[in-house]
Order: structure tokens, then sequence, then C-alpha cells
């Protein structure tokens, strides 16, 4: 059996899955539930100043997207951080630590851009003996209109202001909450690497309407006829969220600064596309409030199972092996030509490929008498909708062409690497 | 309750009402909302589909299914009456696993076709439910069109007609309007009085008038017709049925298993309707199958179908036979009737062997007898009443004097269905408004 265990940053927990900041980690019994449940770690639902604490809406709080069956693929919430008291969640947060030692367990906080609040957080949570903090840079709703949380997050200068003055403060292992409504994620990880991060955690929620009521014409959540955007996550952002980690871990400026993959994580495939990506473990939230806390249970065997079959044995094997193939489009190889072929014994003749491919691409799909659907090869440019368009799994593959065979299409054979830097078609290299 | 399965000879009330209101209850409920969503996203929108092919009426599945799973069954149900205003009762009653689901490619795939049927069910029954007839009359043509038999050929033809602002007169030999949907068809496929619902509903496009207990050949002739109409549309059906050409085919109980279906749908109290303890039903198609379970929904002990080839030709579809024998009904294949015996009413019939040979069909001398109270006479109907002027080939119409046309049953062509009429009566109501059009 591989390994599960991990040390991020020094702190270490049975396996890489932790529960994300959010509504699962607000309090103690919740946290129990998850620690019992497996979960490696926690990071405790976001923490604000001393005093009255923020309130939250009293109609819904989250919006959402389905797929068939009602599948939820995507959700969106206007919920605040913590809304009770500052000092009930510390006595909350010690009382779990003392029985679970072995897990992990972050304090999330949010409070205002100046020293003395991140000061005065950091004194309060100084004897819960959590593991660490996460400073939250990322919620796009609500508290952001005061000034923090991706407000924050979306100022590089700020990010490493703050983050400074909690590596200051605080002896602490941080990690930095990352907003993804930026342009350019790298900017903020390498504000937070310079202002002495331990680590960065990645992504927080994207700014969302999730629908329009078309009858009240209001966006959804609806409260009292108005709506407000919220935060987005679940499994619709995972393709937005591996982007971004992986722009991080290949990044010169910030390659090598430990990484915690959120983003819609649901399976322990998806937590292995993370760690392969470059993260050191992954925060969950949307599949746990889906399905409940029993999900770690299917993560845990599967990931064992997955690092086994690939004789890893631990999951530092896994971290980061993606990255080295992660590049710029110029540097992909534009002499690797394929083909889709179209397997005839799968074949289920909905002629999606060739509605697709005729419609929408290239024409280099026939369809003949008796509903057979053929790649005509000097059409084809590999472009993939077919394949995507299937519902056949399998039935369509792309194949490649050998070295030295004649492409149909172009009628020039397939050569050694190549790419666009090189190209007598780039007008950087025709200008040399 | 005086009776039993068991009571011997054709007898009401073999079974509670409660249980006779459950075995004649709808056969495939309907879907709710949430499972036609379901259904409806399996559906591929295959390009140029096979089951849109397979469909006599041409309905574009693909797209009315989209409808549904985009929550738009009205726009669904628009699409499906566009090409058959009979969508509804096809719905329940197409043997979709011999055409439309038969060639899904879900079906080829997994053996699990997209339930079309029940899809199609779920558009029509949401728009009838909101009162929704999404057509408009064009202008009055001033011209006038008789249709002959309100079945499901008539009343396509009738409802084209008369969108295309034509003036049609029905003219029903019945005392109601429907034709097979109304007289035939499995109670527990058409629950609820749907048959006359939806003829009513068709109604509503305006310009038709039914005249019923009116039969050509009897009260009106096709001349006459002609000199009131400027067209005549014959969807006359098959009103006779075929002997069974065994001695002894007059005793009492020996009866047509279209009557028998007949008067079960005109039942409204289904306690009330006698059955035999044995009942044997003679066929293989639809009708067989049809009159044979609902005579063991009723409470028959024991019922038999008999069918003089092998099952494979069976007119029933392996998905109807199934549905028999589920039901508790046995079928013996290969056996013909030689001869119904009993003093007065039937007791016993009795069955031949038959080898299907090159030569066709040949008794194998050997015979066994099965007990009968009842018998159900199923072997195909045939037309009668056609009128003067009509060429019949295969014993169907085959051609027709100036301004006449005709569809459905009566007029070869495809199998004798619903769907297949509504096709060939909505077809003639376009080449007859092509010709008053001039």
């Amino acid at each position: 059996m591989a390994n599960l265990t991990t040390d991020f940053i020094g702190i270490k927990s049975p396996n890489p899955f932790w529960l994300a900041s959010a509504p699962p980690t607000d309090k103690e019994y919740n946290v129990r539930r998850a620690f019992e449940a497996g979960w490696g770690g926690v990071v405790w639902k976001t923490l604000g100043s001393e005093g009255p604490p923020v309130v939250n809406v009293n109609g819904p709080r989250y919006g959402a997207v389905w797929g068939a069956d009602r599948r939820l693929l995507g959700l969106n919430n206007i919920e605040l951080i913590t809304d009770r008291p500052l000092e009930v969640n510390l006595r909350e947060i010690k009382s779990v630590k003392r029985d679970y030692k072995d897990r992990a367990l972050i304090i999330s906080l949010m409070v205002p851009c100046d020293e003395q609040s991140w000061k005065d957080i950091l004194h309060r949570i100084e004897d819960t003996e959590a593991d660490g903090v996460e400073l939250n840079f990322g919620c796009p709703h609500g508290m952001a209109e005061r000034g923090m949380g991706s407000a924050v997050g979306q100022v590089p200068e700020y990010i490493e202001m703050v983050t400074r003055w909690v590596k200051q403060h605080s002896r602490m292992p941080c990690i930095v909450k990352l907003t993804p409504n930026i342009s350019d994620i790298r900017k903020p990880a390498e504000a937070a690497k310079r202002g002495g991060a331990d680590a960065v955690s990645l992504i927080n929620t994207i700014n969302s309407i999730t629908s329009v009521n078309l009858d009240s014409f209001s966006p959804e959540p609806m409260i009292d006829g108005k709506g407000t955007h919220g935060g987005y996550c679940g499994p619709a952002v995972k393709p937005i969220a591996l982007n971004m980690v992986a722009e991080i871990a290949r990044s010169p400026e910030t390659h090598g600064l430990p990484i915690s993959g959120i983003g819609g994580v649901t399976t322990w495939r998806d937590a292995a596309e993370f760690m392969a990506l470059g993260a050191g473990n992954v925060q969950v939230c949307t599949a746990a409030m889906t399905y409940g806390f029993k999900i770690v249970q299917e993560m845990i065997s599967g990931l064992s199972q997955y690092l086994d079959e690939k004789g890893m044995a631990s999951t530092a094997d896994l971290v980061g092996r993606a990255v080295p193939n992660v590049t710029d489009w110029q540097f992909l190889n534009l002499n690797y030509v394929t083909k889709a072929q179209i397997d005839q014994d799968a074949c289920i003749k909905c002629g999606r490929c060739y509605a697709a491919c005729e419609d929408t691409s290239h024409q280099a799909i026939a369809m003949k008498p008796g509903r057979v659907f053929e790649v005509m090869d000097d059409e084809c440019v590999a472009c993939n909708l077919c394949v995507n368009v299937c519902p056949v799994e399998n039935c369509i593959t792309m194949v490649e062409m050998p070295k030295g065979a004649v492409d149909p299409r172009t009628q020039t054979p397939v050569g050694d690497y190549a790419n666009w830097t090189t190209h007598p078609n780039n007008p950087s290299v025709a200008a040399e | 309750m005086t009776n039993s399965p068991l009571t011997p000879g054709i007898v009401p009330s073999r079974l509670p009402a409660d249980r006779i209101a459950r075995n004649f209850a709808d056969h495939t409920p309907p879907l709710d909302a949430h499972e036609a969503l379901v259904a409806a996203d399996r559906c591929y929108f295959c390009h140029d589909a096979p089951c849109v092919t397979a469909c006599p009426t041409s309905i574009d599945i693909p797209l009315f299914i989209r409808q549904i799973a985009t929550g738009t069954a009205e726009s669904a149900a628009t699409t499906i009456w566009t090409q058959n205003i009979l969508g509804g009762m096809c719905a329940r009653v197409c043997p979709t696993e011999t055409l439309c689901e038969e060639v899904c490619v879900r079906e080829v795939a997994e053996g699990k076709p997209v339930e079309i049927g029940r899809l199609q069910r779920f558009a029509t029954d949401t728009a009838m439910a909101r009162g929704l007839h999404p057509f408009t009359r064009a202008a009055p043509t001033g011209k006038t069109v008789a249709v002959v038999g309100a079945g499901p050929a008539g009343m396509a033809c009738a409802h084209r007609l008369a969108l295309h602002g034509h003036d049609v007169v029905v003219y029903e030999r019945r005392a109601k309007p429907g034709g097979l949907n109304e007289y035939g068809i499995a109670s527990y496929k058409t629950t609820g009085g749907f048959a006359r619902r939806e003829v009513d509903w068709l109604l509503q496009i305006g310009g038709i008038t039914i005249k019923t207990g009116v039969e050509l050949g009897r009260d009106i002739s096709l001349d006459g017709l002609l000199a009131l109409h400027d067209a005549v549309f014959l969807g006359i059906g098959l009103g006779g049925v075929n002997a069974l050409r065994a001695s002894g085919e007059d005793k009492a109980g020996v009866t047509d298993a279209v009557d028998f279906i007949a008067e079960l749908r005109q039942t409204t109290d289904l306690t009330t309707l006698p059955i035999g303890r044995d009942v044997v039903v003679i066929g293989g198609g639809m009708t067989a199958v049809d009159a044979a379970v609902q005579s063991k929904l009723l409470g028959a002990e024991n019922v038999t179908i008999v069918y003089r080839r092998g099952q494979e030709k069976m007119g029933a579809s392996t998905y109807e036979q199934e549905h028999a024998t589920s039901a508790g009904v046995r079928i013996i294949c290969n056996a013909a009737p030689v001869a119904v015996h009993g003093n007065g009413a039937v007791r016993e019939v009795e069955f031949g062997y038959m080898a299907d040979t090159p030569e066709g069909l040949k008794a194998t001398g050997e015979t066994f007898r099965l007990k009968a109270d009842q018998v159900f006479k199923a072997i195909g109907q045939t037309l009668t009443g056609a009128p003067d002027g009509a060429a019949l080939e295969g014993g169907k119409i085959a051609a027709l004097p100036a301004r006449v046309w005709a569809g459905g049953d009566c007029t070869g062509g495809g199998e004798d269905l619903t769907v297949t009429a509504v096709a060939q009566g909505r077809d003639a109501a376009e080449d007859i408004h092509m010709f008053l059009r001039g």
C-alpha cells in the first residue's frame, strides 16, 4: 500500500485530502465528523476580527448549475466568513485539535488590511495549537466590498504586505489563498512568495451568477428579488483551477513554492491531477457539501490504488510529475501528426461526429450508405472534435502518423520535432 | 362477488372490482417531469436520425426530445403534432419496439433505447393538459370534403384539410368517432377515455363536422358524396373478419376478437363484462394478443393463443408476445383449428399440428383438443363495403375514381397501424389540398 501521509510545509496529515475553509468547517461538530470520516486535514472556516461577528443573509446562500439527472456541476455561494463569535471558534478549534493531533488543522483568517488587525488576530489564535494559518485573500463576494478577501488578493502589493506582517508576527506556517478573479495568477503568487508565504492555495471561488430566473428576472441565488455575484466552485471550475496551479508550478519565479490545490476536486482522480500538476495536497469543499464527508474514503482508496499501480511509494512521487509537460503553445511539436480513426465495430451510428465535422469543422468525415462514418485523412486536421462529441468512449481515437509517412492532407512527410519558433510562417523568424 | 376464475361458463365478475381496476390501469404509466428530463437526456440528437426514418409519420424525434430536455414540452408537442396530429394516441399504442425505438442507436449500443414513446406521451399530455392546440385554421376556402370513417386516417385527414381552410364532414358508421382508437386496441394502452378526448381536442381546429351512425353503402353512396362535396376521402378500415373455416364455427361462444375488444372498450364497469373460464384465441397478431391478455385480466382461468405458423412469423411483436406470456397467456404455435366441438355451445376446440413447408402449410395429421367455453377469432380483418369504382388489389383499395382518395387500413402500403393510418390520412389531405387549390 502506498503511503498517503503528506508533509505539506511541515504540516503532517495522514492523507492529502483536506477540507477547504468553507461552511463544512465552520463548527466543532462538523469538523469532528469530518475527522471521524477520515479527512486528513481541515482548514477552519475563516475567522474575522474580534467584536460583533459578520451577519449572513437569511435567504438562499447558494446557487447551482446542474447536469443531467440534477447532478450538481457547479455551486455558487454568497456566504461570508464565520458569523460565530471569535472566542467560540477558538475554543472549539483548541478542543478539536487536542483530540485529533494527527490531523492537520489550519485556521483561515480575514481581517482588515492594517498591521494591527493582523497582529491582534494572530495573537488570539496562538494558543489553539493549530498547525498553520491560511490568509483568505480570495472570497469575491461580500467581504471584498469591505476591502477584504479578493479585494486584497487582486492587489499583489497588498498580498506581499500582509503576508510579511503575518510572518513577522507569527511563527506558524502561512498559506496564502489566491483568488482566480485576476488576469495573471502568477502575480499574486509571486507577491505571496516575496512576502514570505510558505505556500499558496488556489483557487478560491470565481465570480459568478449561476442563472437568471426568467419569470422574476432576478439572478440566482435570489434574495428578495435581487441577487449578487457569488463565488463559483465545484466540478465546473476544475479546468480553470488546474491551469492556474500549473502556471504557478511551472513559472521560474514560483517553481517549487508549495501549492495546496483547490477547485472542483470530487474524486481521487481529480486530486491526483492537481498533485501531478504540482499541488502537494488538495482541499475539497463542494464534493463534501454534495455527498457528505464519506467521499473521502473513495479518495483514499482510489489514490492508494493508483499509486500502487504506478509503483509510486508515496504522494511525493506523484507531486509535480506533469509539470515538465506543461509548456507554451509555441513549443508544441508541429510535426506531431494524428488522424482520427473510427472503430466501425464500436460505432453506434449516431452521426454526431459527422454533424460536428460537417457543420462546424473541416468536412473530413464521410457519411456512407448504411450510416457508415469514415474519416477522410486528406481533410482531417486532427482537431479531436469528433472524439469529444462521440458518445462512445474510445470509438474514435487519434492515431499518430509515423515519422516519414506522408500526410495525405498536406502531402508532406512527417518530420522531426519542430515548433512555431522556427516555423517559416513566423514573422519573427522571417525577420532574422 | 359471486364468481371466480374457476366458475364454469361465460360469466362476469370473475375478479373483485379493485383487482379489475388494477389490471386495466395504464399499462405504461406516464413519466413525471424529472423522469422525462432524465429520459430525454439519453437522446444523442443523432444526425439524420434513424428513429425519424423509422417513424411512418416522420416526427422529428431528436428535436422534440431536446425541447423536452430544455423544459419546453409544449414546443415538443407542437413538433410532434405538426407531423402526427394523433401523436398522443400513437405515443400510447405504437409498437415503438418495432419502429423508432428499434433503430434507436442506444438500442443498438446498449439494448436500451431512448424511451421515445413515453417521451412523446409526456410532451403531448403536458400540452393537452394546458389546453394547447397550436394550430390556426387558414381562411375558409369554400371547398368541402367528405371524410368517410372517423378513425385515425380519417381524423388525421380531416384535421389537415380543416387546417388548410376547407370544410370537412366526417361520416362515421359507429356511434362514436375514433375508429380503432375508440373500439379496438387493448384498454390498458389508452386509459381514461383518451381516444375521445383526443378527438375532441383535434376538433378545436374548427371546420370539421362529424356525422355518426352514417354508413357508406347503406345511408350514403360515393356518388352522393361526390355530388355534395368537392372531394372524398375514404378511411373505412377493415370491417370484416376472416372465418376459421373449421366445422362448428357457428357454435355459441365463438366470436370475433374485434367485437370482444370493442365491447370491452365501451364497457364502463368491466366487472359486468362476461368472460369464459377457458378462453382460446385463434390468431397471431396484435388483436389476438389484445383479446387474450384482456381475457386474462378479466379473470379467465386459462387463456391460450393458438397460431398456425411458427412463433417468429407472429404478427405481434416479441414485446407483445412477452407481454401476453407474462400476463399468464399460453401461446401455442404451428397449430390450426380443425373443428369446434360442443353441444350448442363450444366445449372444446380441436387443432391439427401444422408444418411450414416450402410448398406451404401442411397438416401433420396429429391433433389435440383444448377445453374452451369461449373462442375469439383473430385471424385477420378484411375490407368490406368498398364502394363501386374502387379497384382492389390484395384485398385492399388500390385505385379510385377522380376526386376520391383513401388511406388507412383499407388501403395497402405500410402496416395496419394507427401511425401508418395517420400518415396516409395526412398525406392524402395534402394531395386533396393541392387538387382543390387547382
